[in-house]
């Protein structure tokens, strides 16, 4: 037997070292012995940073738990946090509209503008690899505290907005500091940050074959009607994809929301996100049992919508190999 | 199919190129006014300062109590231990999905996938209260560090896995007829060959990590440890219109690094999105 042997990947010959065991009879046994050995961090990461928390924060969520007291002054208060969150708190409930609002009108313009860009970039020219990455640019840096600061300076009263618009005639005002408007500003920082589902859906313009195009051209179909019966059904998976992705990401929008009202969810509520609400009552109040059952039902939602998005996903999503499940 | 005509070709670039303007408006703003005089900032509306001053760098970096360069610090050891750590627990967790045979394979990458779907926000409520009951609050580089060690980032581990996969199983055939183990084919096979999804996952969690506000909010509480996202906020305390070109100038600095690795790693950060992306 030789010391080492040499296989060839891509062009490069890879040098692989014998061990000391021949080749052991006792292969699988040992590929199973050694796939939980590899497995073993994501085991327990699993276990000890998600789902044991998660379950204790189930149990906390019955009780009146906050963390200015110790764990043995927890009382069990049954379903109190959940039925104050739904009949008595008039806050949580406004941050229930506010984060709903802010996923219908963000999710559809954004995935609109990553489409409609990436249909006007779907086709290779020169320096077309530079416009898109500088169109993911914003999904780089748009999640930063620096680009909510940005934000926060150009929507206010001097801002550079107003300024554009004075040029126009227009008279603008303070949009981070009005209430109605103030969510606005937060639902165009969501929607310039279209970069990354746009490099997702170019992967997926890219595999449309181009006979299909061909075919529908020989029978009569123009560019309009193409679209509809070529490019959007072909693509269905890919929007499907973003459409969850989005959606999930949606519901997150901690960090602009908090530093534009600087941690207070203001003006008069108007961007208190679920996210920011629920730091609010576990940080800033420290009732963590009542903020353990807002992260549940939050967490319950979520896995809703997914299902719902599953359910109706079959009616739409077209797959390529013919498994419309 | 590139039978494109001149005008349609040209109509198509001047919209994009209109597109990328508005886009690429906001930073060029902070830029500009980043190298604006405090006169300039408000007298002079156009996008870029008539005279560069680097003034405002000067002012940003020491205008808290804490000199900014000391939240640079603590946010390149978070980072860097991130990276570290995010890197190899999630090639060694993806090395087990795709490549070894074991009971309940299935089942466990199921319920991985599944753990991509959790939003991350949410799970900060219970995994503080953990690592307070665990007594870990008050060194932070343990909340902070500790999950990313145990492959916790299920992107990555996915993104590794769907690498792996396209790397030829005969190279591992050949290996194993010579006698490697699976922990020798892992380290002379499939992690060398990997680098490359390596990389991809190594400047993804440098960049998410450097921007990440939410949970360094909860686990930092001692100004000497604040990072660059938590010091940037105390500029909107202080509040007030001339504190905006310090403001700025700093928030051009923190996002240098991020904007040094799109420089360098454009294509393969486009390509990660795709790989974890699509075949999901």
């Amino acid at each position: 037997m030789t010391a080492t042997s040499t296989a060839t990947v891509r062009g490069e010959q890879v040098r692989v070292p014998a061990t000391r065991r021949g080749p052991g009879r006792r292969g699988p046994r040992r590929e199973g012995v050694a796939g939980y050995v590899f497995l073993s961090p994501w085991l327990l990461g699993l276990m000890g940073v998600t789902a044991v928390p998660m379950l204790l924060s189930l149990y906390l969520s019955f009780t009146n738990y906050d963390t200015l007291s110790s764990f043995s002054d927890v009382r069990w208060i049954g379903l109190d946090n959940y039925q104050r969150m739904f009949t008595a708190d008039p806050h949580y409930l406004h941050a229930v509209r506010v984060t709903v609002l802010f996923a219908l009108i963000t999710v559809p313009l954004k995935l609109a503008a990553a489409l409609g860009v990436a249909l006007l970039l779907n086709r290779a020219w020169r320096g077309v690899g530079l416009f898109r990455g500088l169109f993911y640019l914003p999904s780089l840096l748009g999640g930063s505290v620096a680009l909510a600061l940005v934000w926060f300076a150009m929507f206010s009263r001097d801002g550079s907005f107003n300024a554009l618009l004075s040029v126009f005639g227009v008279t603008g005002r303070s949009w981070v500091n009005d209430p109605d408007t103030a969510l606005g500003t937060l639902v165009v920082l969501g929607i310039w940050q279209f970069g990354a589902p746009m490099v997702i859906f170019l992967a997926g313009l890219k595999q449309i074959p181009g006979e299909l195009y061909e075919a529908a051209a020989v029978d009569g179909a123009g560019k309009v009607s193409s679209f509809w019966n070529v490019t959007l059904p072909m693509l269905s998976p890919v929007l499907f994809f973003n459409l969850v992705m989005e959606t999930i990401r949606a519901f997150q929008g901690f960090t602009s929301a908090f530093v534009i009202s600087n941690g207070l969810g203001g003006p008069v509520d108007s961007t208190m996100l679920y996210t920011l609400y629920l730091y609010i009552k576990g940080f800033g109040d420290f009732e963590m049992g009542y903020a353990s059952a807002m992260a549940w039902v939050f967490l319950v939602a979520i896995g809703l919508i997914t299902a719902v998005f599953f359910a109706t996903g079959r009616f739409w999503v077209h797959y390529a190999d013919g498994n419309d499940r | 199919m590139h039978t494109f005509t001149a005008p349609s070709r040209a109509v198509r670039v001047a919209i994009l190129v209109a597109i990328l303007a508005v886009v690429l408006y906001p930073l060029v703003w902070m830029l500009g006014t980043a190298f604006k005089s405090p006169t300039e900032i408000a007298n002079n509306l156009s996008v870029l300062p008539k005279q560069w001053t680097p003034g405002n760098f000067r002012t940003g970096w020491s205008s808290l109590d804490v000199s900014f360069g000391r939240f640079f610090v603590n946010s390149a050891v978070i980072a860097a231990l991130t990276v570290l750590a995010n890197a190899t627990s999630c090639l060694v967790t993806a090395y087990a999905f795709a490549r070894l045979r074991f009971p309940l394979r299935r089942f466990w990458f199921a319920i991985m996938i599944g753990t991509l779907l959790l939003p991350g926000d949410v799970l900060i409520i219970p995994q503080y209260i953990l690592f307070k009951y665990l007594g870990w609050i008050d060194t932070p580089l343990l909340p902070l560090i500790v999950p990313k060690l145990l492959a916790t980032e299920a992107f990555f581990v996915f993104l590794m896995v769907q690498f792996m996969r396209g790397i030829p199983p005969e190279l591992d055939e050949a290996a194993k007829i010579d006698g490697c183990s699976p922990y020798a084919v892992f380290r002379h096979v499939l992690a060398p060959l990997s680098v490359p999804a390596i990389v991809t996952t190594a400047i993804f969690s440098f960049i998410w990590t450097w921007n990440d506000f939410f949970t360094q909010l909860v686990y930092l509480n001692d100004l000497d440890r604040y990072t660059v996202p938590i010091g940037l906020r105390l500029f909107m305390d202080s509040g007030g219109q001339t504190s905006i070109g310090p403001m700025f100038a700093m928030s051009v600095l923190s996002l240098l690094p991020v904007f040094l690795f799109f420089v360098a790693f454009q294509r393969l950060l486009v390509e990660g999105i795709n790989t974890s992306g699509l075949k999901g």
